[in-house]
Formats: C-alpha cells, structure tokens, sequence
C-alpha cells in the first residue's frame, strides 16, 4: 500500500514520478485560469500525468477541475501557464485527445452508428472504413445491436456509451472526460464503471477525467489530483495502490479503498454545506 | 375534445359554425353575407374561371418566389444575428420592429419603389415573413446546446461542419418559423395584390366585390384560407417528424 498523501507546495514542480517509471504523457505547467469577469477559476496548477494510466480531478464545485480539463483539451485558453501533450504545447484542439462530455453532446439527428463515427466523419475518413471502426467501438462499449438506433431512444448510460465510443474510435492516445457518469443512473453508473476498468486494459490509452464523486474516484483512478476551491488549487495528489485486474466486484470492500475514501472525505468536508 | 362522454372530432366545430353561417345566410339580413351553400357553389364557377387559373398562376408564383427568398434570407439573418453578437445588438431591436410593424402601411413605399407589379408583391411577402424566420431561426442557434460546438470543435470540425451542425440544431426552431412565416406570407400576398389590386387574386376580389358578386367574394377567401392552412400543416408535419430533437434536448 502506498499512500501518497503528498501535499504538492505552490509552484512547485510536478509531483515525482509514479512508482511505475512511465514518463508523463501530460503536463500541466503553472496553468492559472481568470475569466473575464475577474473570476479566478484556477491558480498555479502544476501536474503531470503518466501514460497509459486512468487520472481523476475530483474536488468540490466551483474547484476548477472542469476548466482545467478543457484547458488540457484545448477548448479553453489558460490566462498563464502551459500544458504540453506528448511534449507539445497545446494550442487548441488536436488528434491525439478525444473529449467525453458530460451531457454525452451527440447528435440527435444521427443514429448511434454515425455518432460513434463523427470524430472519424469530420477528420475525413471513406465511410466504409469509418462505419466498420465505429462498429467495433460500438460493440466494445457494449451497444451491439443498437447500431441503427437514435439518441433519444437510448438511456442516459447508453448514450455515454456512444459517446465513449465515437472518442475511442479516433484511436487518440488521451482520453478526457468531464463528468461522464453524472446524467447516468445509479445501477447504470456501476456497470458502466466496471466497464470501464476492463475497457482501460483492453486499450492502452491514457485517461483523465473529472468527478465530483469520491467514491468514483478511489474506484476507478490510479491518480486522483484533489482541487481545492476559489481559486482552485492542488491541494493533494493521491496514488491509491488497488488491485483492479482480477476482481471488480472486489475493489469496494478492498480496505486500501475504504481508507482512501475516509481519508479523502475528511479532507472535503469543510467544503461541504 | 369530449362532450358528454363521447370523442368528437376536431373539425367538428367547423361544421357548427358553418351551419350557423348558413341559417345567417338564409335569413337574407346581409346582401354582403351570403348562405355557406351558395360560396359552395360559386367556389366551382369560381375555381373553372379562367380569371381564376390566370389569378392562381401569378399569386402562386410571387408567393413562392417572396417566401423563398424570405426563407434565405430569414435563415442567414437568424444564423447570423445567433452566432456574432455584435450583429446581433445591432440587429435584433430592428427585425423585433419590422416583426412587430403594420407592414400593410409600408406596401404603398413597396408600390412607388417596385412599380405596381408582381415585384411589389414579392416584396411585400418578403417582408411579412423573413422577420419572424429570423427571430426563430436566432432563437435555434441560442438554443442549440453549447456542448455540441464544443464537441465539434474538439474533434476538430471545419468552420464550414460547425455551421452545418449549428443549422441543423436550430432546425426545429427553423422550421417553426418558416411554418409562421408561410401563413404570414399569403396575408402578404393578399394584401400586396389588394393594394395593387390590377394583378392576381387582388384583381380578382376587386372584380367580384364591385360586382357584388359575395358569394365569389367569399368562395375566394374559402380557398385562401384553405391554402394558407393546407401549406401552414404541411410544415407542422414535417416538424412533428423531426421531433427526435426535442427529445435529445430535453432527456
């Protein structure tokens, strides 16, 4: 078990490597984030991310974890700092990410089939060639056979699950996303998070993504960076050493996972109401 | 709708009400009002009219080509005013104006701009619908959720895919002012040819009423009415048909 409470002190450097000798495949250098109405949102924020590994942002609302997400994703300019990806700045939008959103953002009028491929759609792809990679995501994600249907006849979890799909089959090497269970119900959460532990092992790319549960952090995450809020800041980098592999059933009564939520807790619940 | 426990069909108050236009009719209180029976009948001398079928072809003709161009206009205008909000502080207070204006009173400067012709009308169709496309059209790409861009965008869409995906998460709110816009449009053309009144239906009902011809008088209006609602449901069930998107938005 390691436990690494490591209070990350302001301006400092990225926390040191993981155990697992993986070079970071983001870094997130000094990034501060003031909206235009002079809303600090983030405020020297250094972090790095291994690749191949599952990270989480969990804090309180209000924290910044969405806005440092999209800063990582490209879709918002930080006000200071700088975020590379595979050792490159990010200036905008690029291949190597693919975004999950939190209200799933697919298109109504397309059937699962052509959501799952639109990433592939946009970036030019024959459609043979695109329908028969959205049709392998969209069976790994566990929708065979709802190839043909429509967003609105699907579930809250089964449109995740398309969503998840359309960002897999762009074959980026970092997957982000941004609350992606929260607009799904509970028992659909559940089995959605366990597959996505299996998911992460079949395919080998980098995830990050924000929660605002700490239970689904602890659960899912080989890393879990906790913001604190106005302004958001690191206040701890967590690294909970879980076995995940052989049972999923397993993780919550694992007691490394129950005091890692414990321990996470006592820290946010000043944060509470 | 239910009276006394028993399903009565929507259009049945429809036939109330033409019964009692008919028994209004008969009692011969009005020259101006005649029974629903005799509009039936003037309708078929009416409509095999050859004044009828010359009338048809040009009103048919600068409705269609006003509400076209409405359309193009409307829905460029909207798209715009929805998606660069300098155009929009400088446009919306005009269009609510013009949406809101008696346009009737502007058909005259139409008519000593464009001649008393089918230009003046066109115009004047143009300019009973493009508004309220515009202001819907507007509302739709407000509307249309703020994730999607982002998701185009993120997956690295072209200017030209992001419009694309805007116009077609507007679309109901599209659709919905087109179809305000085609009743809209035929008050336009009546109102144009009226006040024009050489050219079209306008010619037509001038004929008649200084004829005191009433029951052609109002066998026309019928058939107005009846084109205006006809066109007006087409475009209700093509919106219905795309109601998917309502459900995406909401669920």
């Amino acid at each position: 078990m390691t436990l690494a409470l490591d209070k990350v002190p302001d301006g400092a450097n990225p926390p040191a490597a993981t155990p697992a000798a993986s070079p970071p495949i983001i870094t997130v250098e000094g990034v501060s984030k003031t909206y235009d109405g002079g809303v600090t949102a983030l405020s020297g924020i250094d972090l790095a991310f291994p690749a191949g590994k599952l990270a989480a942002l969990l804090g309180p609302s209000g924290c910044g974890k969405t806005t440092l997400l999209k800063i990582v994703a490209g879709l918002l300019a930080p006000s200071a700092g700088r975020v590379t990806v595979k050792g490159r700045p990010v200036t905008g939008p690029g291949p190597e990410r693919a975004f999950v959103f939190q209200d799933f953002a697919l298109l109504p009028w397309a059937t699962v089939l052509r959501n799952a491929a639109f990433g592939l759609e946009l970036a030019g792809m024959a459609r043979r060639q695109r329908e028969e990679k959205a049709r392998h995501y969209v069976a790994e994600v566990g929708l065979a056979g709802f190839e043909d249907k429509y967003p609105h006849e699907l579930s809250g979890g089964m449109r995740q699950r398309v969503g998840l799909a359309r960002a897999l089959a762009v074959d980026a090497d970092v997957l982000l996303m941004d609350e992606p269970f929260s607009a799904v119900d509970e028992q659909n959460r559940r089995k959605f998070q366990e597959d996505l532990i299996r998911l992460r092992e079949l395919e080998n790319k980098t995830f990050l993504f924000v929660t605002h549960s700490i239970e689904e952090a602890v659960y899912l995450a080989d890393r879990i960076v906790l913001l604190s809020p106005h302004p958001g800041r690191v206040s701890q980098v967590i690294d909970p050493d879980i076995p995940r592999s052989d049972d999923v059933e397993a993780i919550r009564r694992d007691p490394v996972y129950l005091d890692i939520v414990d321990a996470i807790w006592r820290g946010l619940r000043r944060y509470a109401e | 709708m239910t009276v006394w426990g028993v399903r009565v069909p929507r259009m049945a108050s429809l036939a109330i009400w033409l019964v009692v236009w008919e028994i209004v009719g008969q009692l011969d209180l009005l020259m101006l009002f005649p029974p629903f029976s005799a509009v039936v009948m003037a309708m078929g001398d009416v409509v095999t009219s050859a004044s009828f079928a010359e009338a048809a072809r040009i009103t048919l003709g600068a409705y269609a080509a006003g509400l076209g161009l409405a359309i193009v206009a409307g829905v460029g205008l909207g798209l715009l005013m929805g998606l660069v909000p300098a155009a929009d502080r400088l446009l919306n207070m005009w269009v609510n104006i013009f949406l809101s204006a008696p346009l009737s009173a502007l058909v005259p400067v139409i008519m000593i701009l464009f001649g008393l012709g089918t230009p003046t009308v066109i115009v004047t169709v143009f300019m009973f619908a493009v508004w309220i496309i515009a202001l819907d059209t507007r509302a739709g790409v407000l509307h249309a959720p703020p994730s999607l861009m982002e998701m185009a965008r993120a997956f690295g869409a072209s200017r030209l895919q992001r419009l694309r995906i805007i116009a077609l998460a507007a679309l109901p709110e599209i659709l919905a002012g087109v179809r305000l816009g085609v009743i809209r449009g035929v008050k336009g053309v009546v109102i144009g040819q009226l006040l024009v009144s050489i050219i079209g239906v306008g010619a037509l009902f001038q004929l008649y009423s200084q004829n005191f011809l009433m029951a052609h008088f109002w066998a026309l209006i019928v058939l107005i009415f009846a084109f205006a609602l006809t066109l007006a449901d087409l475009v209700g069930r093509l919106e219905t048909r795309l109601e998917y998107y309502a459900g995406a938005r909401h669920g």
